[in-house]
This record gives structure tokens, sequence and C-alpha cells, in this order.
């Protein structure tokens, strides 16, 4: 079966990629374009030109923090946020080693915690990601410690009644089929 | 008036201040908030990053709750609004994506309670005048840059909260109570959001660029309304004299003369307390 990059992204994200027609505004007003290999609006290119193994790789898209700068300004009303979180799914559905692999493993993470919890819990995620991240051990010791300190990243997860156990089903009937 | 209230993850943690402020004043105001029993997390970025059903099911348990609680739902946290009203919108608007939401979550949705971030909720059903006239204390002396960040604003057509491109909410709170808003060009740049533990070079970056355009604009602070964004802000200015950074129901707080407000200063990683002593507004 032939696929397409790009009727994959437009039905994954359920926007309309061959609107674009290159204003460059997505790329301009992005606040993270400085680190990123291609910028949006080439990325929707090279997605039209279906360069699956370069765009799914890309860094860039994991870089995306999802500010919707791009998607208010885009003039032909495409969400580039939601290519975005397309590209990201295909990547890793497809097997793609994430362009950014501490972003993917951040996600992993706080998404199994909040599975098994119900809620999110610095505590544990941070640990987590200090052991398992690239990113340095020690990076941001001083301010972990001040957060600790003045009571802000409780020990002990919360308690969340209902939500630990309907959360984990909510995972499981949201998975892809 | 009463209100459902999801205080979301950061706030009985990284966002502590907040929730504690936003707690004090409301019930200084008489304004009662109810929060949802049993409340899920939202998904923040991850969920929608990595599945876009999940993204949709894990705020819409909450809206399901919320509907059963009858109220409106106030949501403190930008990105658990832009979440929860994302979700709220897909369910009014996509038939068949409300038919697999809500057999997957277990309800039937009737669209009956608003979800409304906590700033509109302050200002548009208690209002600036009556705040101003409950205030004990005059904030003069204080000038800020109000930073909105990006989710409470954009995308406009899911957050339908105030001017996305110039939001003055905040501004219009807090300047009857003597607060100097300064007009300052990044009120709704972003901070970097979650990338603060996996590129933060990335937010270190966008956060010195932030304080640099505050401090041009004159201000002595800024004050925020997103516990990500907060967080961010504090944790990855650099230099010896970084600005401090307040949530916008503290500085109501003080103003209102509440005296746990006290507690609060102490939270913060950048102690705001040398910036209030100096413009007289703490002992």
């Amino acid at each position: 079966m032939i696929t397409n990059l790009a009727v994959e992204v437009d039905n994954l994200s359920g926007q309309r990629l061959e609107l674009c027609y290159h204003c460059h505004q997505c790329t301009a007003g992005c606040p993270v374009v400085g680190a990123m290999d291609y910028g949006p609006d080439q990325l929707l290119r090279l997605i039209a030109l279906d360069e699956r193994d370069t765009v799914l790789p890309a860094r860039d898209i994991w870089l995306c923090a999802g500010c919707y700068t791009c998607a208010t300004h885009c003039p032909n009303e495409i969400d580039l946020a939601a290519v975005m979180d397309a590209l990201r799914q295909i990547a890793v559905a497809n097997g793609y080693a994430a362009g950014e692999r501490d972003a993917l493993l951040f996600h992993r993470l706080f998404l199994s915690v909040v599975r098994r919890l119900g809620r999110s819990h610095e505590a544990t995620l941070l640990g987590l990601f200090k052991l398992l991240a690239r990113a340095p051990l020690l990076n941001d010791l001083g301010a972990g410690a001040g957060l600790f300190a003045r009571g802000k990243v409780p020990l002990l997860p919360e308690w969340s009644g209902r939500a630990s156990a309907e959360v984990k089903r909510l995972f499981e009937q949201s998975a892809k089929k | 008036m009463n209100y459902s209230f999801y205080p979301g993850c950061s706030l009985h943690s990284t966002g502590l201040e907040y929730g504690l402020s936003t707690r004090a004043v409301f019930a200084r105001l008489g304004l009662e908030l109810v929060e949802l029993r049993d409340w899920n997390c939202c998904g923040a970025s991850s969920a929608h990053a990595l599945n876009n059903t999940l993204a949709l099911t894990l705020p819409a348990r909450n809206l399901a709750l919320a509907q059963m609680a009858g109220r409106d739902l106030v949501i403190p946290c930008a990105a658990c609004y832009n979440r929860t009203k994302n979700a709220d919108h897909v369910l009014r608007t996509d038939p068949a994506r409300r038919r697999e939401i809500e057999s997957i979550v277990g309800f039937g949705f009737t669209g009956e309670i608003a979800v409304r971030p906590l700033l509109a909720v302050l200002y548009e059903d208690y209002g600036p005048a009556r705040l101003a006239a409950q205030a004990q204390h005059s904030l003069q002396g204080l000038k800020v840059a109000t930073y909105y960040g990006c989710l409470l604003v954009r995308p406009p057509e899911i957050a339908q909260f105030d001017d996305p491109d110039d939001p003055h909410l905040m501004a219009d709170l807090l300047r009857p109570l003597g607060v100097e808003a300064r007009a300052w060009s990044h009120a709704t740049d972003c901070c970097g959001g979650g990338l603060s533990l996996s590129r933060s070079d990335v937010v270190y970056g966008l956060v010195t660029r932030l304080v640099e355009r505050a401090r041009e604009a004159g201000a002595d602070a800024i004050v925020t309304a997103c516990p990500l964004c907060q967080v961010n802000l504090e944790m990855r200015q650099r230099g010896p004299a970084p600005l401090p950074v307040f949530y916008f129901t503290e500085l109501i707080g003080l103003a209102l003369g509440i005296p746990e407000a006290r507690q609060w200063w102490g939270k913060h990683l950048i102690d705001p307390r040398p910036l209030l002593r100096s413009r007289d507004l703490i002992g």
C-alpha cells in the first residue's frame, strides 16, 4: 500500500496542509525556531514532498512548545500545533528515534505517572527523568533543592480517590487501535 | 456565588502560592470554590503530544465531574484551562468525536456548565471596581509587567479569553489597586513551557528575553497567571538581580490585607520581599 506522509498528517491532524502557500508567518512567530533544523513552514513543504525520513526524525517536532502562535496567525487557518502533534504520533508509531530524546522521555514519564496515580507527581517524575535523561544529572540541583525546601515537591503523591482507577481505564480505552 | 474548582496537578506543588492565594482571595471575597472530587490530570502537553484521544478523554472526565456537580468550572492553571476548554469545544462541535469520548468516559455531555479561567471569573463576576472597594492597602509604587503566556489566550477560538494579542484583564484588575502595569511587548510570548527539563537551554533563552523586555519597560516584577510560566520565570533567570515573579492573586491578596499573604513570599524561589519592603508594601 502506498502511503503519503501528507495524507497521513492531514488525516491525523484534521488540517489541510495543501492550503499552505508559504507566507512564513508560522516560522516568523515561532519562539523556538532558533533551536530547530527546519522551522514550521519548511516542515510543511517537506511533508508535501513526502520526505518522511527527513521530517519524522527531525528535532523540530519535539521542540515545538505547543504555544499556538503559528496556528493563530496562519492566514489559511492551518493548526500547525495539531500538525506537530500528528508528526510526533506518526514518528512514534513508526519507530523513529525522537529527534529530541529527552522531550519524548519526559512525555512518556509524565503519562506513566498519571496513568498510575490519576494525577501528576513531580517528585516521581523528576526523579525518573533525572535518572533516565541525557541532560546532566546535576542540572537544577540548586533549584530542585529550593523547591523541595519550600514544600513545593511533596514526596507523597496526593490521594486522588476514584481518579486513579478510572484514569487507568481511560488510558486503556484511549490507546491507539 | 459558587463554583466548581479544578486546581490541576501543580497547585498543590510547584504552584503552591497560586493555590494558597487563590483560595484565600476567593474566601475573602465571599466566592465559594468547591474542589471537584477525585479530579484527574488534564493531560497537560504530554497527552496531546502522544495520543489525540487521551488528550480529550482525560479532561472530558473532569467535565463529566463538573457536570454532575452542576456549577461552572473555574480553572486557575492556563494549561489545564486550555486542555479542558479544548475538550469542551470538541464535545460541542464534533458529533462523532463526542460519541467516542462519551462512550470511553461514560457520560452524556450536556454542555450546561461553562469552563472559565480564574482571571476571567474575578474580572467578570466580581469586577475591578468592587475589588478595589475591598482593598485595604494601596499597592502604589509597584511597577509590573503583566504576563499571560500562551495557553490562556491561544488559539483564540478555543481560549475565548480577552484580546489574544494585547490582553488587559490582569492590568484592569490590578490597576485600581494601585499597581502600575507597564505597557510591554512580550505579554503573550512563550516561556518555553514543558521544555523546561528536556531543553532548559531553550527556556533560559526565552526567559532571558522576556525578563529583558520587562525591565526595559520599567517593570520591577512580572505578574503571571500560569504556574508553569511562573516556575520557568523563577528557575531560568540568570544574573545577580533577578526580577521577582508574582501570581496576580498574590498581589490581590496583599491589597486585600489578607494576613496569610506573608506566608506566600517565602515560597518563591526569587524572594519578592526586598522589593515589597522597598515600596513599603510589607513591614
